[in-house]
């Protein structure tokens, strides 16, 4: 096969712009976080660092980086480093494919979102990892839950998704963005409300984020699989589970809120717009709602989602094969 | 027919999410709670417990009322209050070498009923209050003094006789 330099150029761009993306992302996100938490909760969030708090997240990142990397006696020293790795390291190809724009995409795969579920698969390793490697109960309790969670959550995920790719046919994202048109109204939105609100409960879930994040909750398992870890350890599962938040969202943007597409203005600008829309949506959920116990989350999932996303599909196959 | 019962609470149930997220973003635009110092300050300070400070005397506002019973003193919990009573002023020679005691002599040497030190450890004061409920003379109140801040354990040890000699 002839090696395109002209694509591979473009790859290489792409793979950059992505990883500077994501750095400019998750500082914002961490930075809008706390402030939309401290509003919430009718305080003013960081302050003093720059003004109105805006250098808070550069003095966090600093501070982590600065401190020193334990690792905890008896732990298992290839697991306990590599875990965090492996949680940040799919950021890049999970963002590949996605449409940000017209023409704005890293790599057009046809097999899209198959990519893109196969590579979250890889976090669920590195919980795994975290919890064993750390050498610790309730860091091995807490990976367990987020496991079992994890997986769990992952099945209605897709049927979600599955039921988008019978309606337009294809696993292309850029093929399904290009499919809906500018208004609300065109979007898969509309046309399969109950996957979109699957697929969004399925997003939180699989993050780890309130109300779905007993395995890190900080007041219940002392921080679950991330215990041990201080530093720059932490600050890598941090900035995954930023980063998984932006795909995520980016998904939900692709398949079910129209993408790019957008009646004036650029697509890119849109795409950006309605993704923090998503991920604002998330953390308002988070200082909304009460966690929900360990035998709540799962009965939610087993019991509500799973037939629920089969009743979805099931429904668009048959509505899809009479009409 | 409790199963579907069951199912109908649970569908029924997600309207509270709705007004959950009402509630928060009813939040996030009202106004805030936290007063923001050092930009603003509190308006209710009047009525703020704050470390004690003398009650300046009404014939002579630059003594205070307190005629060192000792009672705060005694009576305070962790002992944070030091009262000194004030050495009277000297008199004259002769008067002192008259040791000898006839009630008359006596008379004439006089004891002070001013505080010539008195000191006040805020570091070990939970401002209970039995020190204001309990002088005698009335002496003693609360200050309104909110924000008190400082780097050094000393700075906390008030010496409360200070704002009086300014006068």
């Amino acid at each position: 096969m002839p090696f395109d330099v002209l694509q591979f150029v473009y790859l290489v761009v792409a793979v950059v712009a992505i990883a500077i993306f994501v750095a400019v992302s998750a500082l914002l996100l961490v930075y809008l976080e706390r402030k939309v938490a401290g509003h919430i909760q009718r305080r003013p969030g960081p302050f003093e660092v720059g003004p109105h708090g805006i250098l808070q997240t550069m003095a966090d990142a600093l501070k982590l980086i600065g401190k020193q990397p334990f690792k905890p006696d008896g732990a298992d020293s290839i697991l306990f480093w590599l875990a965090p790795i492996l949680a940040f390291a799919p950021a890049l190809p999970l963002l590949l494919p996605i449409p940000f724009g017209p023409l704005l995409t890293g790599l057009e795969v046809n097999l899209g979102l198959v990519l893109i579920l196969a590579f979250s698969g890889i976090n669920v390793l590195a919980l795994c990892m975290a919890g064993w490697g750390s050498n610790n109960k309730w860091a091995l309790l807490g990976a367990a839950r987020s496991v079992a969670q994890s997986v769990g959550y992952e099945i209605p995920l897709l049927m979600s998704v599955l039921a988008v790719a019978f309606m337009t046919g294809t696993l292309n994202l850029s093929q399904i963005v290009a499919d809906q048109g500018p208004w609300p109204w065109h979007w898969n939105m509309f046309t399969q409300p109950l996957a979109f609100f699957i697929y969004f409960t399925c997003a939180v879930a699989e993050t780890n984020r309130a109300p779905f994040d007993l395995p890190e909750a900080e007041s219940e398992l002392t921080a679950g699989f991330h215990t041990e870890y201080s530093g720059m350890g932490f600050g890598l599962f941090f900035l995954a589970e930023y980063t998984n938040m932006i795909v995520v969202c980016s998904v939900a943007t692709a398949l079910f809120l129209g993408g790019w597409q957008a009646p004036f203005l650029p697509g890119f600008w849109w795409f950006l717009i309605k993704m923090y829309l998503l991920l604002l949506m998330i953390m308002w959920f988070r200082w909304t709602y009460p966690r929900l116990r360990f035998d709540q989350l799962l009965n939610l999932n087993w019991k509500w989602l799973l037939p629920l996303s089969l009743v979805n599909l099931l429904a668009t196959a048959f509505i899809m094969k009479v009409f | 027919m409790s199963a579907l019962r069951q199912i109908w609470d649970d569908v029924a149930g997600l309207w509270s999410l709705v007004v959950g997220l009402k509630v928060t973003g009813a939040y996030f635009v009202k106004d805030q709670v936290t007063v923001h110092y050092p930009r603003n300050e509190v308006d209710n300070l009047e009525s703020f417990r704050g470390p004690i400070e003398l009650v300046e005397s009404s014939d002579d506002p630059a003594k205070p009322r307190c005629i060192v019973c000792m009672t705060c003193a005694s009576i305070c919990p962790h002992e944070c209050i030091t009262v000194v009573r004030k050495k009277p002023a000297k008199t004259e020679e002769g008067d002192d070498k008259k040791e000898s005691g006839s009630g008359k002599d006596e008379v004439k040497k006089k004891v002070s009923k001013e505080p010539g030190r008195f000191t006040y450890d805020y570091t070990r004061c939970c401002l209970c209050g039995f020190c204001v409920e309990n002088c005698p003379a009335h002496s003693i109140r609360f200050s309104n003094r909110g924000y008190l801040a400082g780097f050094d354990k000393d700075a906390f040890v008030f010496d409360l006789l200070e704002r009086f000699k300014t006068r």
